[in-house]
């Protein structure tokens, strides 16, 4: 007999994980989209996001400066990571940047572990949001309630500015097609350089937000740069929608099985994401033309 | 790269391997870390198959690597089966058969793809064997209690236990493994490796099933991962369930990259720096756990600026010291200035060059015309490249097709080679319906054709650029003879050197074709595409970009092949392809306009019309 109660609360714990993951491969996604680079060191900024943002609320107790400078912190790293490093690897073979961007997110969990330690951290979520609420049927943290308007919220940021602006319409042309873009007078390099920036702030407002949620440790964007992976895949390489309709379908395939079973959740996960190739090789949403 | 001289490297290896117990300590190793490094270096010598070799990167090697583990572990311990050696190959065939179902799933896609899967993979088998086969495996205790090799030879008892004892054992199966590894990349299937990595589309064009190749390599480097995880339970004496993490895929993609990748015995100086300088970082500087810091910088500065690891910047100080970088130079340069001024060229082309034989092939009775198409049409969403385009070519003829630029010409080769699939319509070669097949089938069925803009395999030399092509023709699609010498297989020596004759380059065979002129270059292109002595070869622009001079001699180059040989040519060179062809078809916007006589397409007031965009009034 299925507990209904429980399978319901498990499908809000899955719609959290799914939003939080649509708003990690969103960043992924526009990046290798727009640059041709499948940056390895996301997790590492989710992790570091969360980290940053454990700083700033050390010092000032606010959870809204914790967002905002986790999030600006991740945004400038991933600046500074893309003119010292990745820029010289535009014209270099997938590997070499699969190899090097994934040697930096070594670099920057090592930091980090240097700095904090392995020992996991804690951000409490903010006073307002703390506590759980009564929907009636069932009671659900309040936070991760709040946490699925906070991440719908900065997805609506990201689609206006892809979908409503000049940058944005830069950055979806140049997925496309983006010899054209440059073809075309466009300074590339300035727009790849703030396309990694927001890309790197998607994944660091997410590691800052997630925070209360979890305990933070430097390992913890391994895991969830796999689940990204996943998400990417299922949704189609480069499509913004691809990653929103993956990560809900990953965030509720992990949280479902997991009530069944924790151990085959990543099964199920893998499973997902073979009949995905099998039947549409693309992703859901991804076109054939960027194979 | 690996020496050609046979048995040298495979005799340094015995030789090293003999002296590193005598050398090794004095250089502060233990022998317990040179044991870890040969069993990293055995794993790694798969991975460079797989990534060195064929240009797949795989971040899910943990996987293999636990499976082969665990699977001999657990009949040693929990079963009670008594033979290591064996318990050990179950293990490696284990890995091979998991290898090959992994393979099936992740090879659907290429690139950035195939490393996103592979690590996604991996990770399933880290939670599958943590949960739902804990039982069997330990879960996160993992399974203590693997017994050493010991071997009971009536007259002497041979037992390893530790330290230098199992290093006996071990050296003793890295040798086998590099022994195998060299003669794989010896044969032709290390060979079609190479062009897979080098440029996958042309290796599939030329008549290679490179997703079979690419399979091949796959199980080649799972078997190898699948035996050092069993070595790595015996030599610890226990099988640890960190094998199954990603941190293993990472450390050997970035123990191989340290060492350098394509080399084979990359992964094994890779490990050697990376546990030395691990022991070294912490013990020797007390930086504790910073210790994996200092290793992923010297990581990424490695991959930013000596791509091919320490072994590969070790060989360019090799030959800079030697003066061999700047002879091939200065070389080049002349190569190029000599190509230009056209006095490279014996022009002896056209007269006495050795003729390739034609191939005997299934469709060779069949008379009638050897290529037909009917109705082709091809539209990109509303767009029409192609619309309802009718074609004939008879045996033996030289046809030319012409139209301005955007017309549709390379779309309509495209077509007749199916390297892409028309919206409707059909194509007949040689009497059989070849609509829908892949590019590699019909290759192999003898329509073959030289690209319009040059697809070489970059790394390789002159001489194996066209063995490849060759091995396609007397191979077929796909053959596994692993263990096979390519100057062994029948008929390949001579019909490469008589391809490298027609296209004019016997002098330049074992050049690098990064260095050759653009000429060159394009003969090459040329001689691909004819290696398999194809019965129908289209050629796209071959004149384009040449010289005047060049020009005459590629023509005369395009007559003497086209003996006994049905060709079509697209070129812009008007002068040139009505002196070679018989016929003419003119394309313009998607459409045949006219086909004709050289004669007759240069008097016709259409086609004078569609380049002038009008005709003088008489």
């Amino acid at each position: 007999m299925v507990n209904w109660g429980n399978l319901i609360s498990q499908m809000f714990n899955g719609l959290v994980l799914g939003a939080l993951l649509a708003l990690i491969s969103s960043g992924l996604t526009i990046i290798y989209g727009t640059l041709g680079v499948l940056n390895l060191a996301h997790g590492a900024m989710f992790m570091l996001g969360g980290y940053a943002g454990y700083v700033a609320y050390t010092y000032t107790d606010s959870f809204i400066i914790a967002i905002i400078f986790g999030s600006l912190f991740v945004m400038l790293v991933g600046i500074v990571m893309e003119r010292i490093i990745i820029r010289h690897f535009y014209g270099r073979p997938d590997e070499d940047q699969l190899l090097v961007t994934f040697g930096i997110g070594m670099c920057i969990v090592e930091l980090v572990r240097l700095g904090f330690g392995s020992l996991s951290l804690t951000v409490p979520a903010p006073k307002m949001l703390a506590g759980i609420t009564s929907l009636g049927f069932m009671f659900y943290p309040t936070y991760r309630l709040a946490l699925v308007g906070i991440i719908a919220v900065a997805l609506l940021a990201l689609f206006l500015v892809l979908y409503r602006t000049r940058l944005g319409m830069i950055v979806r042309a140049g997925i496309e097609d983006s010899v054209m873009v440059a073809s075309l007078g466009i300074n590339v390099y300035r727009v790849f350089m703030i396309v990694f920036g927001i890309g790197a702030m998607a994944a660091g407002f997410a590691g800052i937000v997630n925070a209360p949620v979890v305990s933070l440790t430097p390992d913890m964007g391994e895991a969830i740069l796999v689940q990204t992976f996943v998400v990417v895949v299922i949704g189609g390489v480069g499509s913004f929608p691809g990653a929103i309709i993956g990560g809900l379908i990953a965030g509720e395939i992990i949280s479902i099985t997991s009530m069944i079973n924790p151990g085959y959740a990543y099964v199920m996960l893998f499973a997902a994401m073979t009949l995905v190739l099998v039947l549409r090789p693309h992703g859901l949403m991804g076109s054939q033309s960027r194979a | 790269m690996i020496n050609q001289r046979r048995f040298l490297v495979e005799t340094l290896t015995a030789i090293g391997l003999l002296l590193a117990p005598f050398i090794l300590p004095h250089l502060g190793f233990a022998p317990n870390t040179v044991n870890r490094i040969l069993v990293w270096g055995l794993f790694g010598i798969g991975f460079d198959i797989l990534f060195g070799f064929t240009g797949l990167l795989s971040f899910g090697q943990s996987a293999l690597y636990g499976t082969g583990g665990f699977v001999a572990a657990y009949l040693l311990t929990q079963a009670g089966f008594p033979h290591v050696v064996t318990a050990l190959f179950i293990g490696m065939i284990a890995a091979a058969v998991v290898g090959y179902l992994v393979g099936l799933i992740a090879l659907r896609r290429t690139g950035i793809y195939f490393a996103m899967i592979t690590v996604a993979i991996a990770e399933v088998f880290f939670f599958v064997e943590f949960n739902p086969l804990a039982h069997w495996t330990g879960g996160e205790n993992g399974l203590p209690g693997v017994p050493s090799p010991a071997f009971d030879l009536g007259f002497i008892k041979l037992s390893f236990t530790s330290g230098w004892s199992l290093y006996g054992f071990l050296a003793f199966w890295y040798f086998i493994g590099i022994v195998i590894a060299l003669r794989i990349i010896r044969s032709p299937v290390g060979a079609v490796f190479r062009a897979i990595r080098d440029n996958p589309l042309r290796a599939s064009a030329v008549g290679h099933n490179i997703h079979g190749y690419k399979l091949t390599a796959f199980v080649i480097a799972a078997a190898y991962a699948g035996f050092a995880g069993g070595l790595l339970g015996i030599m610890q004496a226990f099988m640890p369930p960190d094998a199954f993490m990603f941190e293993t895929s990472a450390e050997l993609v970035m123990q191989t990259a340290i060492g350098g990748t394509g080399t084979l015995f990359g992964p094994l100086l890779g490990a050697a720096i990376w546990l030395f300088l691990q022991d070294f970082l912490q013990a020797a500087l007390g930086l504790g756990a910073a210790w994996k810091l200092v290793l992923g910088l010297i990581f990424v500065v490695l991959v930013c600026f000596l791509r091919r690891g320490i072994i590969g910047g070790i060989v360019d100080l090799y030959e800079l010291a030697t003066g061999k970088k700047a002879a091939q130079q200065a070389a080049a340069e002349a190569a190029e200035a000599a190509d230009a001024a056209g006095t490279l060229e014996p022009t002896s082309a056209a007269a006495g060059t050795p003729q390739l034989a034609l191939r005997a092939r299934e469709g060779d009775s069949y008379q009638g015309p050897i290529l037909q198409a009917t109705g082709l049409t091809k539209r990109y969403g509303g767009l029409a490249a192609n619309s309802d385009i009718n074609f004939t070519v008879n045996h033996g003829e030289l046809r030319g097709i012409i139209g301005p630029n955007g017309a549709g010409k390379s779309t309509f080769f495209k077509m007749l080679t199916c390297e892409v699939p028309p919206t409707s319509g059909k194509i007949v070669f040689e009497g059989n319906d070849i609509t829908g097949q892949s590019v590699t089938d019909v290759c192999q069925l003898g329509l073959t054709k030289s690209y319009q803009v040059n697809q070489l395999f970059s790394r390789l030399t002159v001489r194996e650029n066209v063995t490849i092509a060759v091995l396609a023709a007397v191979r077929g699609k796909f053959r596994l003879d692993m263990f096979r010498r390519i100057d062994k297989v029948p008929g390949v020596t001579e019909q490469v050197n008589q391809t490298l004759a027609m296209v004019n380059l016997t002098a330049r065979a074992d050049t690098p074709v990064a260095v050759l002129a653009y000429g060159e270059k394009r003969r090459l292109e040329i001689g691909l595409a004819l290696a398999n002595s194809p019965s129908l070869l289209l050629l796209d622009e071959p004149l384009a970009g040449m010289s005047p001079r060049e020009r005459v001699e590629t023509v005369k180059l395009l007559r003497s092949i086209s003996k006994g040989r049905t060709m079509i040519i697209i070129d812009h060179d008007m002068d040139a392809l009505f002196e070679l062809v018989e016929k003419v078809t003119v394309l313009q916007e998607g459409r045949l306009l006219v086909e004709g006589t050289p004669e007759e397409i240069k008097g016709n007031p259409i086609v004078q019309e569609a380049y002038l965009g009008g005709v003088l009034e008489q």
